[in-house]
């Protein structure tokens, strides 16, 4: 495994000896704040990419994802090349899809992929489409979700009783599941600008963490909420959030070699002497096609 | 690594090549996406090969100068060079009469244009040698721009009016729309008549919109309603091949759903003008004088892949070149008295003046 990977790992405490266990994540909430200059989604993608890994010790978590932001294909696009280069990957049978029911753009992205894999489908890391077919990825797709000002028990309402179904669902199967919403600002958009049903949703997402011991993973965009006037809702969805990371451009703006930096805030939990272990980590980071490089300040070599 | 990226960049460029001629005004770019012309050439470079189709451009208005029609005419005007339907809206009585402003392709373009572009390279070899430093590979090879794929246009003539008359060409006033709803049905209804993806393109649409928050329209209060609008046009856009292009003067908006509407872009650009006397500017700017403004590029779309687009300069200078087509140049700093390195970089902080010749390296 390459070992830049795990400064993102290490940070949010998965890599306390085994990187497959799940087992600090259970009942977690972790928030995701960037802002226009930076976007903060390849940490989403590095996560879905986590909870989906074949190698997992308890193979069977499952992603709940809620979409407002981009369709399922561009998800599935970005996920294909992410490489796991450490376990056996997904086998090169179940990563071929039916060719019929592509369009020519997924054909093409098939194989581009092959191609720039140039060792085969084996490599590649995360099918979403067979994940999505074995029920490990129950996707939403809320990019046209609408809720004027009445609507609200069509929109939100009915969209957290199908996340409700969906956990219960699969709760008696003694599954790990994470809910994941990309992002939260959008979801304001859609309930049109009604801070306090998106409130309302949180809040209620977040009953299933104790209920059913979900992980919840969201996306915030921290830089709309500068003003004093606007502070309620990531205040709120700070407190909830046991994990805090924040993805914001260098003061010196950015470069073609650091992408940005992060800062990632883990307020722990107590070690049963009553202490109460919270770290924090700074370090940079590059994004690329098919993994995430990560150093400190000027470590780059 | 080095492996990795050698595969990547030859792939691309294999595929490109093949099947861009049968679509034209249509280019393929990496990771299953293609490209629109945005009209200006150099804007296609910048972007490292035009829109993409299915994303949602924005531009942010100077509220006190025009500089955002110049590129809103250009996008236009080639939608109307590729026979695209257009869809155009904007806050006036008379839309219609907008499109007899649009301005006419250049022709006979090929041996002037290439000369200009030879005597850019000697000047600006700082510039080339840095761009093969750069490992964004497939910038360079947009250089040799496709005739058909981007035309330059003569801002001074207008267009043909067969070509506005031969195309499909939707006007809307926004003044008529009391709210938003009904320009998104047009705007869903125009979508739909476009052809959809069926194993090949053959055609895109184009939808360009003025000043959507332009506060003479009925709907200008309700923030929240033209945040969803915007919301559910990119969606649509994003699942049709068309490429929405929207200008909004985002200082009349309250700064946070400003920093809403730039989060719901999928390009982010901003334009602003230059004050006509500002000497301090003037000296530091070489050919202060051509230039008609600056064009921001804050955000450049991202489909299909998360690795961000760093550009080697964020800020241009738009110009007129031979007063009659659109130029974007990279900002060069004016020699400091006596020392005669021309430093690159885009304005930034050039406090230093006189001193930089000696601490220059």
């Amino acid at each position: 495994m390459d070992r830049p990977a795990s400064f993102l790992d290490e940070a949010l405490s998965l890599d306390d000896g085994d990187s497959n266990n799940l087992q600090p994540w259970i009942g977690r909430v972790v928030l995701v704040e960037d802002c226009v200059e930076t976007n903060g989604a390849f940490v989403l993608h590095h996560l879905i990419k986590r909870f989906l890994s074949p190698n997992l010790s308890s193979s069977d978590s499952i992603v709940i994802f809620v979409a407002f932001a981009q369709p399922f294909s561009h998800y599935d696009r970005i996920l294909l090349p992410l490489g796991d280069r450490q376990g056996e990957g997904v086998p090169s049978k179940e990563a071929k899809r039916d060719i019929g029911d592509m369009d020519w753009r997924d054909l093409v992205t098939g194989l581009e992929l092959a191609w720039v894999g140039g060792l085969g489908f084996a490599e590649l890391g995360c099918n979403l489409v067979v994940q999505r077919e074995n029920k490990r990825l129950i996707f939403f797709d809320m990019l046209m979700l609408e809720c004027p000002d009445d609507g609200v028990e069509d929109g939100i309402i009915a969209l957290y009783g199908n996340i409700q179904k969906a956990v219960e669902a699969v709760s008696s199967l003694n599954k790990n599941i994470t809910i994941m919403i990309d992002d939260i600002s959008l979801l304001e958009v859609a309930a049109n600008g009604s801070t306090k049903d998106v409130l309302d949703f949180m809040h209620y997402c977040h009953t299933l963490t104790t209920q059913f011991a979900c992980t919840i993973i969201t996306v915030i965009h921290e830089d709309i909420y500068s003003s004093a006037d606007h502070f309620t809702l990531p205040l709120q969805m700070e407190h909830l959030a046991d994990i805090k990371i924040k993805a914001e451009p260098l003061v010196t703006g950015l470069a073609a070699d650091v992408h940005g930096q992060l800062t990632i805030l883990n307020k722990g939990s107590s070690d049963g002497l009553g202490r109460w272990k919270s770290k924090i980590r700074n370090f940079h980071y590059r994004v690329k096609e098919n993994s995430v490089e990560y150093f400190y300040p000027g470590g780059r070599t | 690594m080095a492996t990795n990226k050698g595969r990547t960049s030859s792939f691309s460029r294999n595929f490109s090549a093949a099947p861009t001629s049968s679509i034209p005004g249509l280019k393929y770019g990496p990771n299953g996406t293609i490209f629109l012309s945005s009209g200006v050439p150099d804007l296609d470079k910048i972007l490292g090969g035009g829109f993409h189709l299915g994303s949602l451009v924005m531009i942010m208005e100077d509220t006190e100068a025009p500089h955002h029609m110049l590129l809103l005419r250009n996008f236009m005007s080639q939608g109307l060079v590729h026979n695209q339907p257009i869809l155009y809206a904007s806050p006036s009585t008379n839309p219609r009469a907008f499109l007899g402003t649009l301005p006419t392709m250049l022709v006979s373009k090929d041996d002037r244009s290439r000369n200009t572009d030879a005597e850019q390279k000697d000047l600006r070899i700082a510039w080339q040698y840095k761009k093969y430093l750069g490992e964004n590979k497939p910038h360079i090879e947009e250089r040799d721009g496709k005739v058909e794929y981007c035309n330059e246009f003569d801002l001074r003539k207008p267009i043909e009016k067969h070509l506005i008359m031969g195309n499909r060409v939707e006007c809307i006033s926004l003044l008529d729309c009391s709210s938003l709803a009904g320009f998104r049905n047009s705007c869903s209804k125009f979508l739909s008549q476009l052809p959809r993806y069926d194993g090949n393109i053959t055609s895109a649409g184009r939808i360009a919109i003025q000043s959507l928050c332009a506060p003479q329209c009925e709907y200008f209060d309700k923030e929240w309603d033209m945040l969803s609008f915007i919301r559910s046009l990119k969606s649509m856009v994003r699942s049709s091949n068309a490429v929405a292009f929207l200008t909004f003067p985002a200082s009349l908006v309250s700064p946070s759903v400003s920093k809403r509407w730039q989060h719901l872009a999928d390009t982010l650009l901003s334009v602003k003008a230059i004050p006509d006397e500002d000497k301090e500017l003037a000296n530091l700017l070489t050919g202060y004088q051509d230039m008609l403004g600056l064009l921001s590029v804050h955000k450049v779309a991202r489909f299909n892949t998360q690795v961000p687009v760093i550009l080697d300069a964020t800020t241009y200078s738009i110009k007129l070149q031979k007063r009659r087509s659109l130029v974007l140049e990279c900002l060069n700093q004016a020699p400091v008295d006596g020392s005669s390195g021309s430093s690159y970089g885009t304005s930034g902080s050039c406090s230093g003046s006189s001193k930089t010749g000696t601490l220059d390296f």
